[in-house]
């Protein structure tokens, strides 16, 4: 299963692995992580909580940090997210 | 020659764990628990604490009356553990060798993490912080409330929910609460993680007329300014601010490198043995398993470790397993109460708040001291 947003990844800046974490802790790292990176840099976040496809949903659509990938294999969540 | 365990931390995980130890043991071990301080504390007490609905006497009580006679206790503070050679170090350096080591060290508030949360805010994450908070809100006449949470994990997740209910009543008993609001501001965009619970008592917050700020994870307080800011971005203005404080694990598991970068220890989700030290056990806040760091959890947990455990020093094979099992209560003001129970493979199902769970939760307060220590409940 993937989704690509239209917006072009030009190179993943930063990776955060929180696979085994479940809510809410997936979440408050990735912003943690974002707080430190410049607008239009890109994130790459690997989960393994299936709460996380609907939280990262709201969460980008509350902070305008875009998702512009997300898939999933064997269990493992992908996304990308675009700083704003 | 009967097998040394040894059991760091004086909570209800280490204070389980060694009375069933040397009751399944009896004479094959020599059970010994260490604590800094001596004192069991009932830490669920604190809110009551906080919303002057119980004074702090019935939150501790001497360690060594709820141990077993056969348990040797060691009222100091143990700095350091080498697993390779099997031996506690402790302050005034004695160093104790042991066959099996048990670290319930539960957790630490780490409240210099975030600027100025100490001088600008306050909390029910200690007896002192629980009376500071009820002077503070004593005082109180009105004005705005925030509750929020500046680091994830922390001790009871339904915490912040349960405070603000029961603020809410006491506002309201006090006359004021048509001149205060409260928010809560919260890590995601529910009121609480688990999304069943959250669908419960979000339209409870909404009828009593308390806000909810979401994806708001603390970054700084500025006392000065009574503002509050968030990792994204935004700004809570308050008259009274009450926030969790980060938590970490225990100094001497991070001084012992036995645990991840924040000192919470790995362990196997279903032995509890560390995952890489074989003689090593741990249970309640000390892991870094992904479930709620709360007394029910240690609670639950003891009895595996103490079994693992029993099983190596006999010979026999471990009769349990830890399955995740959670059971907590989460107030939810004007006498109701609902409860969240879950495991690994079961998620949780909240029933709908009732008196019936107050007054259980209450019951539960007050047989604790007899009851949980010593084993007499499953």
């Amino acid at each position: 299963m993937k989704e690509v947003n239209e917006m072009a990844i030009e190179t993943i800046d930063r990776r955060l692995d929180v696979k085994g974490f479940n809510c809410p802790i997936p979440i408050v790292k990735t912003a943690r992580e974002m707080k430190t990176m410049s607008s239009g840099e890109f994130l790459e976040v690997l989960a393994t909580d299936p709460g996380s496809v609907p939280d990262f949903a709201a969460w980008s659509k509350t902070t305008g940090n875009v998702i512009v990938e997300q898939s999933q294999d064997a269990g493992t969540y992908r996304f990308v997210l675009k700083k704003r | 020659m009967p097998a040394r365990v040894t059991v760091l931390g004086g909570g209800v995980g280490g204070t389980l764990t060694a009375n069933l130890l040397s009751k399944q043991l009896g004479g094959n071990a020599t059970v010994t628990l260490v604590d800094p301080v001596g004192m069991h504390v009932y830490q669920p007490g604190f809110l009551y604490v906080a919303l002057g609905q119980a004074n702090g006497r019935w939150l501790a009580q001497d360690e060594r009356h709820l141990l077993r006679s056969d348990v040797q206790m060691l009222v100091e503070r143990a700095v350091r553990v080498d697993p390779s050679r099997r031996t506690v170090m402790l302050e005034h350096g004695r160093t104790l060798d042991y066959d099996y080591l048990v670290v319930a060290t539960g957790s630490r508030l780490a409240r210099e993490e975030i600027a100025g949360l100490a001088e600008g805010s306050y909390d029910f994450y200690s007896l002192d912080g629980a009376i500071r908070l009820r002077e503070a809100l004593r005082s109180f006449s009105g004005g705005r409330i925030v509750m929020g949470v500046a680091g994830i994990p922390y001790k009871c997740p339904p915490a912040p929910v349960e405070f603000v209910f029961m603020l809410e009543e006491y506002l309201h008993r006090r006359g004021i609460r048509e001149r205060s609001t409260i928010t809560l501001a919260s890590p995601l965009n529910r009121a609480f993680t688990i999304e069943t619970t959250s669908k419960l008592v979000q339209p409870i917050l909404e009828k009593r007329g308390i806000q909810l700020a979401t994806f708001f994870n603390v970054e700084s307080v500025i006392p000065e300014k009574k503002v509050v800011t968030s990792i994204e971005g935004e700004e809570l203005p308050y008259d009274l601010l009450v926030l969790v404080p980060p938590h970490r694990g225990a100094q001497v598991v991070e001084d012992s490198a036995l645990g991840d970068e924040r000192g919470w220890i790995p362990v196997s989700r279903a032995t509890l043995q560390h995952e890489q030290f074989d003689s090593i056990f741990a249970l309640g806040d000390a892991t870094n398993l992904p479930i709620s760091k709360s007394g029910s959890t240690a609670h639950f947990e003891a009895p595996v470790v103490a079994s693992q455990i029993a099983a190596r020093i006999s010979g026999t094979a471990p009769k349990e397993n830890y399955g995740g099992r959670v059971m907590c209560f989460l107030e939810t003001g004007h006498r109701e109460a609902t409860t969240i129970r879950f495991d690994y493979d079961h998620p949780p199902v909240s029933p709908n708040p009732s008196p019936l769970w107050h007054y259980a939760k209450w019951a539960f307060n007050r047989a604790y001291w007899m009851t949980v220590p010593q084993g007499r409940v499953a």
